[in-house]
C-alpha cells in the first residue's frame, strides 16, 4: 500500500487486511457523572466501556474531563442503575389536589387587604 | 453529511409503519410535534430505531475514520503549536466517535457490530474522509472548511428528536467551535504568508471544492424525499438547504482572503440562493461505492488498529461481566 503516511507504509498494514473480526465479546459499560465545581451536583453525562472501576475512571476522564472545569468523576456499573420504567412517567404528575405543597399554594395579601379596610386600619 | 439519510427510492417505499400499534404511534408522533425529546426506554416504531441507528452510526463511523487523514500530519506538523492543537483535535474526533457509538448503543446495537460492520464495508463513514491531505495546508482547509460543514450539519441535527444523540452533538458542537477556530487561524496564517504558502492553500482549497460540496449529499431533487424522517424530526433540513447555508456562511471567508474556488459559476443569486457547477455526482458515487483515492486504506489502517490491540481487549475481558445496553 502507497500511502501519504509514511507510519502507514512502515506497518505494512496490507498483511493484516484479512484479519478477522472481532467476535461479539464486550467490555461493559458504566454511567459516568461529572462534578464541575466544589459544592455543586455531581451529573450524569454518559457512559464509557470498560472492565474495572479504574479503568472506568481513566477513560472518563479523557471522554468527559478534557476541557472546563472539573472537580470529580463518578462511575457506576450500568446494571447498578435502578430506573423507572419510562411509561410510567403520569406517576411524578403533580395532581391538583397537591397544589398544598406548592408555596404559589398560600395568597394571603387579598385577605390582609380586606380586613384593613373592614377595621379602617392605617399601617 | 457525517450521517446521511438519504434513502434510496426503493428504502423510502420500504419505510412502513403498518406493523405499528397505531395508538402508540399516534403518542409517539405527537410527542415529537411538541418539542420532546425521545429517550432510549420509550416506545419507538421500528423504522426510527433503524433509521436513526443507521444515521448516529454513521456519524460515528465518520469520526474516527476522519481522524486518519489528519492523523497522518502529526508528525510532520511545522510547529510545536501546531502540533499540540493538531493533537488535541484528533483527540476530540476519537471522542466525538465514542460519544456517538454511545448514543446509537442505547438503540440495541452493541458496539462491537458497528464497528465490525464499519471494516466489513456494510456500513459507510463521510465521503469526504476518502480524499488524502496531500499537504499541510490541506490540514488548513479540512480544519477550516470541512469541520465549518460538519457544524452546519451537528447544528441542524441537535434540534433532531432523539436525546441521546442530541445531548451528544451539543458536546461535539462545543469542542468542533476550537477546531472550525483554530483551521480559520491556520488558513489565515497561510494566506497572509509566502508565495508558496499562499499558492499550496489555495491548491488545498481546489482540492477540496467538490469533496466539500459532495458532503451534503446528492441534490433534493435527486435523493428520495422521506415525510416521515421530517415529520420525526431525524432529518431536519434538506441537502440542498444544508449546503446553501454553508456556502453562504464560508465562501465569503475564503474571498476575503483574495483567494479563489476552482468554478467559475459559483456565485450567490437574486434569490439568496447559492449555484455552482455541477459537481460531478458520479464521482460521488462512485467513491462511496468504494473507489476513491483512499478507501482502502482507511479501512486497512481500521482493520490493522483492531487486530493489533486485541490481544489488550483480551486480556481485559472478565468473562462474567455481562454487557447491558448503556441507559442514556
Amino acid at each position: 500500500m502507497n500511502s501519504l503516511d509514511p507510519r502507514v507504509n512502515r506497518l505494512d498494514v496490507s498483511k493484516t487486511m484479512d484479519g478477522g473480526l472481532l467476535t461479539n465479546s464486550h467490555l461493559i459499560t458504566w454511567e459516568v457523572f461529572h462534578q464541575d465545581k466544589r459544592g455543586k451536583q455531581v451529573v450524569h453525562c454518559g457512559i464509557v466501556h470498560a472492565n474495572t472501576p479504574e479503568m472506568a475512571l481513566i477513560l472518563a476522564k479523557e471522554q468527559y474531563a478534557r476541557r472546563g472545569k472539573t472537580t470529580n468523576l463518578w462511575v457506576a456499573k450500568t446494571s447498578d442503575v435502578f430506573t423507572f420504567n419510562s411509561e410510567d412517567e403520569d406517576i411524578f404528575e403533580t395532581t391538583p389536589e397537591k397544589t398544598f405543597r406548592d408555596p404559589g399554594f398560600y395568597k394571603v395579601r387579598d385577605r390582609i387587604e380586606k380586613y384593613q379596610q373592614q377595621n379602617k386600619l392605617n399601617v | 453529511m457525517y450521517g446521511s439519510t438519504n434513502l434510496t427510492e426503493e428504502e423510502a417505499k420500504r419505510m412502513s409503519t403498518t406493523q405499528e400499534d397505531p395508538e402508540k404511534l399516534e403518542a409517539f408522533e405527537a410527542r415529537i410535534a411538541r418539542g420532546e425529546k425521545i429517550e432510549p426506554q420509550d416506545w419507538m416504531p421500528a423504522e426510527y430505531r433503524k433509521q436513526l441507528i443507521r444515521m448516529i452510526e454513521q456519524h460515528a463511523h465518520s469520526e474516527i475514520v476522519g481522524a486518519l487523514p489528519e492523523g497522518t500530519w502529526i508528525t510532520r506538523a511545522p510547529n510545536f503549536r501546531r502540533k499540540l492543537a493538531l493533537i488535541a483535535k484528533v483527540q476530540d474526533e476519537v471522542g466525538h466517535g465514542q460519544l456517538l457509538y454511545s448514543a446509537a448503543e442505547t438503540l440495541g446495537k452493541t458496539r462491537e457490530q458497528m464497528l465490525n460492520d464499519l471494516m466489513s464495508g456494510k456500513s459507510k463513514y463521510s465521503n469526504i474522509f476518502n480524499y488524502p491531505a496531500v499537504t499541510w495546508a490541506d490540514i488548513a482547509v479540512i480544519g477550516f472548511l470541512v469541520d465549518g460543514a460538519a457544524i452546519v450539519n451537528q447544528t441542524i441535527n441537535s434540534k433532531g428528536s432523539y436525546g441521546p444523540y442530541c445531548r451528544a452533538l451539543e458536546r461535539i458542537c462545543y469542542e468542533e467551535s476550537f477546531h472550525l477556530k483554530q483551521g480559520h487561524d491556520n488558513v489565515v496564517y497561510l494566506a497572509t504568508g509566502s508565495k508558496i504558502q499562499r499558492d499550496m492553500l489555495q491548491a488545498a482549497i481546489n482540492r477540496w471544492y467538490r469533496p466539500l460540496l459532495h458532503f451534503f449529499g446528492p441534490p433534493d431533487k435527486m435523493s428520495a424525499h422521506s415525510e416521515k424522517l421530517m415529520k420525526w424530526k431525524v432529518k431536519l433540513a434538506s441537502n440542498d438547504e444544508m449546503r446553501n447555508q454553508f456556502l453562504d456562511m464560508y465562501v465569503p471567508k475564503i474571498l476575503e482572503l483574495g483567494l479563489t474556488f476552482p468554478d467559475p459559476n459559483l456565485r450567490k443569486n437574486n434569490e439568496g440562493i447559492w449555484e455552482f457547477s455541477d459537481p460531478d455526482w458520479d464521482e460521488f458515487k462512485r467513491v462511496i461505492n468504494g473507489d476513491g483515492p483512499c478507501n482502502k486504506e482507511r479501512l486497512a489502517v481500521r482493520r490493522y488498529a483492531e487486530e493489533a490491540g486485541r490481544w489488550v481487549r483480551q486480556a481485559l475481558m472478565n468473562p462474567k461481566d455481562k454487557y447491558q445496553v448503556p441507559l442514556a
